[in-house]
């Protein structure tokens, strides 16, 4: 299944999508640009439900398309650590606690959200294959070496922690009321957030986003730009916070309004993101 | 200093009307709100404290807007009196951190507009100032409640535009919470006394959360309608 191809299907049944779609399509196809030359790698069938269901003009994900969401980003995370754990030399004594709590939450998090989903009448999905250097299968992506080199590892990590934040943010509106699933959800994200916050710390960068008016990544890592695209929105509801007094004076600086808001990724942008690079069939 | 506060109480009021028409209640119901607003005596109660009012998104946002009060009022006071020792990079750690309560607080604030809940007035004097370990201590606290309040109150917002701006909110709080707990214990960003067995962060009830907050509150803060009167 090709994710292009998918897109093409929605499209027969819904010809607005195309123009709807464009910006994300974009984004998509900008996924080359990540540094692989691979070509679009084909699609897992529980990622092409997805795929459907974000970009498809039909309801919200249901509960247990939300759940298999997060545990499809689980699996990416606890399989990377697992393997940067088993990697002679990569990771410091110093790190060595830090890096085996996140490992140990998000194996727990795999756990609990396949205990979840079959609690709520589904199926837990498989994982897919995973190319941690980012290339789609290749092993040769932007991130290539990443098990021998503690800062590159570091990076990847920070990178997959704070888009994990975004990702669960951008899922809380489609469990609203859901007091058991949003409170586990949104506990969840508390717990990638102190991740990502711990990670910034190892790798000597703010333990928040500190976004400037135009980029919103401010790790230094250019070739995740994209998981850190709208990180430097100021706008809350109708309020641009950076018009609200601040101590030092009547606004507030942009650094400010961005560190202090977190924002959302949708489903089909996260996966825009590492669908035919960090996963691929 | 009257002219610039009232000046900024016209322009919360603004904002306040227009977060509304975003929320999705629409002009009418906005209208209703700001009738409510007028008898905002239904918010005091006996002995010079507050309650967040009646049921629904705007009880949950006073709610929020008072742990987010108390959280800037202790950092504006760490800044103030800072710890002796404090370093330059702890100073530094510690003002982005105020700044960004103030930010939250005045958000909710302007969100709010003739909605909100008055200024709290705090009481730290349990808390040692000069000491790095009770400050570090308190905002652990802090931070690690704060956390727990917005995860366990997520699921009575009925807006999804407001539960979508408290998630942008709680995981800065738990970015705060992770580097506190290191700057105590290193390494103790997950630890378990805030992370369960299944890896999720605790939450905890507006019940459990405000009587904490009360601790370090003159002005007592009650939640009647969820089950709380101070």
């Amino acid at each position: 299944m090709n994710l292009f191809n998918i897109i093409d299907e929605i499209e027969k049944f819904d010809p607005e999508l195309n123009d709807r779609l464009n910006p994300r399509r974009a984004a998509i196809k900008n996924i080359t640009s990540f540094g692989s030359k691979v070509a679009m790698a084909a699609v897992p069938f529980a990622m092409g439900t997805m795929l459907k269901r974000a970009y498809g003009a039909t309801a919200a994900p249901t509960v247990v398309e939300v759940l298999n969401y997060a545990l499809t980003l689980e699996y990416l995370e606890s399989s990377f650590y697992n393997q940067g754990a088993a990697s002679a030399g990569l990771i410091p004594a110093a790190g060595a606690s830090y890096i085996n709590t996140v490992k140990d939450d998000e194996n727990q998090h795999v756990a609990f959200l396949k205990t979840a989903i079959t609690a709520s009448g589904g199926t837990p999905v498989t994982s897919p294959k995973f190319d941690f250097t980012a290339g789609g299968g290749t092993g040769n992506g932007p991130f290539k070496g990443l098990f021998s080199n503690y800062t590159l590892f570091l990076k990847v990590a920070l990178a997959f922690e704070d888009t994990g934040v975004r990702a669960y943010k951008g899922q809380a509106p489609n469990l609203l009321g859901n007091k058991d699933i949003l409170t586990a959800a949104l506990s969840i994200h508390a717990v990638e957030a102190r991740h990502a916050s711990a990670i910034r710390q190892l790798l000597g960068v703010s333990p928040w986003i500190t976004s400037t008016a135009t980029l919103g990544n401010d790790t230094g890592v250019s070739q995740v730009n994209g998981n850190y695209d709208g990180e430097q929105n100021v706008t809350q509801g109708p309020v641009n916070v950076t018009t609200l007094p601040s101590i030092s004076g009547s606004t507030t600086s942009v650094a400010i309004a961005t560190a202090a808001f977190d924002e959302p990724l949708s489903m089909d942008q996260v996966l825009a993101l590492l669908v035919g690079t960090f996963i691929y069939t | 200093m009257k002219t610039s506060e009232q000046e900024s109480i016209g322009g919360a009021n603004m904002a306040r009307r227009s977060f509304l028409r975003y929320a999705g209640l629409g002009v009418a119901s906005a209208g209703l709100l700001a009738t409510a607003a007028c008898h905002k005596d239904h918010k005091v109660v006996v002995g010079g404290g507050i309650d967040i009012g009646a049921k629904g998104d705007l009880a949950i946002l006073n709610y929020a807007y008072a742990l987010e009060q108390l959280e800037a009022a202790f950092y504006i006071q760490v800044i103030t009196t800072p710890y002796s020792g404090m370093t330059s990079d702890e100073k530094a750690l510690f003002t982005s951190i105020r700044d960004h309560e103030v930010l939250h607080r005045e958000f909710f604030k302007a969100a709010l507009g003739g909605n909100a809940i008055p200024s709290l007035t705090v009481d730290f004097s349990t808390i040692d100032f000069t000491k790095k370990s009770a400050v570090l201590g308190a905002a652990k606290a802090f931070e690690d409640t704060g956390v727990k309040a917005y995860d366990g109150a997520g699921y009575l917002i009925q807006d999804a535009g407001y539960l979508t701006i408290a998630g942008k909110i709680v995981s800065v709080e738990a970015r705060h919470a992770a580097l506190i707990s290191n700057m105590l214990v290193a390494g103790s960003f997950a630890a378990d006394d805030q992370v369960d067995s299944n890896g999720l962060n605790k939450s905890a009830t507006i019940a459990e959360v405000l009587p904490i907050a009360n601790t370090y509150l003159k002005t007592k803060v009650s939640a009647t309608n969820y089950s709380y009167v101070a």
